[in-house]
């Protein structure tokens, strides 16, 4: 086999290791879309305060820090210990959750039955919101999340494939944090799919995702499946908000996955768990495909940004429910 | 006392359908002309300028732009920073092509070429509705950002990557490049927010602006009435986008000077537009206005309370800013949805019946 051959196989695999990222990004999307009918621009904002949380507890920072000295005059930075990370895991988790709580109590219940672009809106609001909160409880500098997760090429791999090409082909380099991510967005997925199939609550979400007042006629709390909604779309933000920190830092541009996501949700359809996945797959290898054979060589690089959004365009034009969206019917 | 229809009689077709029926708003509206052409030109220095008045002129044409294609027409569009970046570009080229032509037919031009450019990506709009429709308009947003980054033909081939304004004048006044004065920069926007709100606000009083809005209340319904969706949607990006790109002309031209495309029409600015419309109201031409007189005054209001008063660092003050900005949006669309418009209509719906309600 040629070794640009080779190297394209390489590219595909990496692309669907990012795809699936995505994927776990996108997910959060379809989770609160399906049950409250808000598009949640706020998801990736969300899954940077997980972060920022998460490394601020591990660290043991002073909460609002910042503005306290501002205020008071004071010099205070840290308690002074350390936390453990799954117990960190964990309080962060906590957080999330009464961040749902919050949103659900304080925005989201007062603009029940509003236009959906008004509903668009206030997450995009909620999203300067929590930034800015972020900010203000951390510090905006950029921070590493040191969770003892592998890093580097994983030369298991590529001593394995070396085999496959001539003496010009190194063998398939991939990292082994994306490695670690595809395992565990793959076993989040399959958990949550089993939470909605299985269990009294993930019944009780899928009823509310079908028919509100039906849901509420047999007795299901809208209120509490939403606040159980947002609080899933939590934990998947923070597990997002751990990949993609431990790639390349905690720091405001993590916040623009939410953009990744984007594409991948117009591809499979806002309200498809499955779509969500095959979308994301999809737009991981076909952005750095075309970016290998089109992009890079031909059109000067950093195609990335847009060929997904080109992508879903595209394929909107024959679909416009997406992949495995609902068929959307209108009547006069 | 003064505000209200009675006695105010109409004795002709013209005089019925007029832009302000009641004699107050019509004498109000003269004398905010009167002002802002008469008096704050006299009055204005470069702080003013720069701050206030020349980012919410322009700020202003740019939301009465989306709020055509948003507000009337029911097309949520996430594009405005790109095609304000095609208004900027199409600009540069061409004032740097045919300098001896007037800077104001070349912003009027920039204008056009960005309608054509808002038409072509307004084209999915026949088949892609609602939010695929939003997130298909970042397609436009990137996309163009990243063409005027990768291709230097539109940046002259300049090393830096940046477009700057050349030095142009209009009646020997120099209204682009660095020797411009504060009065010259005010008035050029001034004259073409005027212009162009006249025109957005005669348009969709007419039968265009009619078939765009039976488009957004249904466009099933309004295309078995016999309205064109196709001719609908298309004209309302056009008109829309060429508005915007006029915005993103002046904003390069005459308030920036020179720019870099990724940082001056990035998505933040689609998402700033968008919220100057939301804020100040879906549909409404004055509700622009509002929209980009608060978000434009804001950011100044709160730097000049934090910096300035408290002595608080600029990086915490930035940060309170996020969390005021976006409780607000969050606060206004739960006490009025229909944004500063609606209080606006409300109060004036009070004045008339004021002091006898019932």
């Amino acid at each position: 086999m040629s070794a640009d051959f080779l190297y394209g196989i390489e590219v595909v695999i990496n692309g669907m290791m990012a795809g699936v990222l995505y994927a776990l990004v996108a997910l959060g999307f379809v989770l609160i879309f399906k049950a409250s009918g808000i598009f949640n621009f706020a998801q990736g904002v969300m899954a940077l305060f997980a972060a920022l949380t998460l490394v601020g507890i591990m660290e043991g920072q002073v909460p609002f820090s910042h503005l306290i000295n501002a205020v008071f005059g004071t010099n205070i930075h840290n308690f002074g210990w350390e936390v453990p990370a799954l117990l960190a895991i964990l309080l962060t988790l906590v957080v999330m959750i009464v961040f749902a709580w919050a949103v659900q109590q304080f925005v989201f219940r007062h603009l029940v039955g509003q236009a959906p672009i008004i509903l668009f809106m206030a997450t995009i609001g909620l999203a300067y919101f929590l930034e800015g909160v972020g900010d203000l409880m951390w510090g905006s500098d950029i921070k590493t999340l040191a969770l003892g997760l592998p890093q580097g090429g994983s030369i298991w791999v590529e001593d394995l494939t070396s085999g496959f090409g001539g003496a010009d082909f190194y063998g398939f380099f991939i990292d082994k944090l994306d490695m670690v991510a595809t395992v565990v967005a793959a076993v989040l997925v399959i958990c949550l799919i089993i939470f909605a199939q299985y269990t009294k609550q993930g019944r009780a979400m899928r009823a509310v995702a079908d028919d509100h007042q039906a849901a509420l006629s047999v007795g299901i709390s809208l209120n509490f499946i939403w606040v159980l909604v947002w609080s899933l779309a939590g934990l998947v933000a923070l597990v997002a908000g751990i990949m993609w920190g431990a790639k390349s830092g905690v720091q405001f541009s993590l916040s623009l996955i939410a953009l990744k996501a984007l594409p991948v949700l117009m591809l499979g359809g806002f309200t498809s768990i499955p779509g969500a996945i095959v979308g994301g797959l999809i737009i991981g290898v076909g952005e750095k495909l075309f970016e290998y054979t089109i992009g890079a060589p031909f059109l000067g690089g950093a195609t990335e940004n847009w060929f997904a959004y080109m992508l879903a365009l595209i394929f909107l034009v024959f679909r416009p429910q997406g992949l495995f969206g609902e068929k959307i019917i209108e009547r006069v | 006392m003064l505000y209200r229809e009675a006695g105010d009689f109409k004795t002709s077709y013209e005089a019925d359908s007029q832009t302000f029926p009641i004699r107050f708003d019509r004498i109000g509206f003269w004398v905010i002309m009167a002002i802002a052409f008469g008096v704050i030109p006299f009055m204005i220095n470069d702080y003013w300028a720069n701050a206030i008045f020349v980012p919410f002129l322009i700020y202003a044409i740019a939301a009465i732009g989306l709020n055509i294609l948003t507000g009337y027409c029911g097309q949520v569009s996430l594009g405005t920073g790109g095609f304000m970046a095609v208004g900027a570009y199409a600009c540069y080229k061409l004032m740097t092509s045919f300098p001896d032509v007037s800077i104001i037919i070349h912003v009027i031009l920039a204008g056009g070429i960005t309608a054509v450019v808002g038409a072509a990506f307004g084209l999915p709009s026949l088949r892609i509705k609602g939010f695929y429709l939003a997130v298909a308009t970042l397609a436009a947003q990137f996309f163009l950002i990243w063409l005027f980054n990768k291709v230097p033909w539109f940046y002259n081939y300049s090393a830096s990557g940046q477009i700057s304004a050349p030095e142009r004048f209009v009646g020997g006044f120099a209204v682009t490049g660095a020797n411009t004065a504060a009065p010259a920069k005010y008035l050029i926007c001034l004259v073409f927010l005027t212009v162009c709100a006249l025109i957005a606000r005669n348009l969709t009083r007419g039968t265009i602006g009619r078939s765009w809005m039976a488009i957004r209340d249904m466009d099933i319904a309004a295309e078995i009435i016999g309205v064109n969706p196709l001719k609908a949607k298309l004209t309302a990006f056009a008109v829309s986008s060429f508005f915007i790109g006029i915005a993103g002309a002046l904003f390069f031209a005459v308030y920036l000077g020179a720019v870099e495309v990724g940082e001056a029409f990035g998505i933040q600015k689609s998402f700033l537009v968008l919220f100057m419309v939301i804020i100040g109201g879906l549909g409404s031409i004055f509700g622009s206005f509002a929209g980009a007189a608060f978000l434009v005054l804001l950011p100044v209001a709160l730097k000049v309370i934090g910096v300035d008063l408290l002595g608080w660092p600029t990086d915490l003050v930035a940060h309170l800013q996020l969390v005021i900005v976006g409780a607000l949006i969050m606060f206004f669309l739960i006490k009025e949805p229909h944004g500063l418009a609606q209080l606006w209509r409300l109060t004036k719906e009070k004045l008339r019946l004021w002091p006898f309600p019932y």
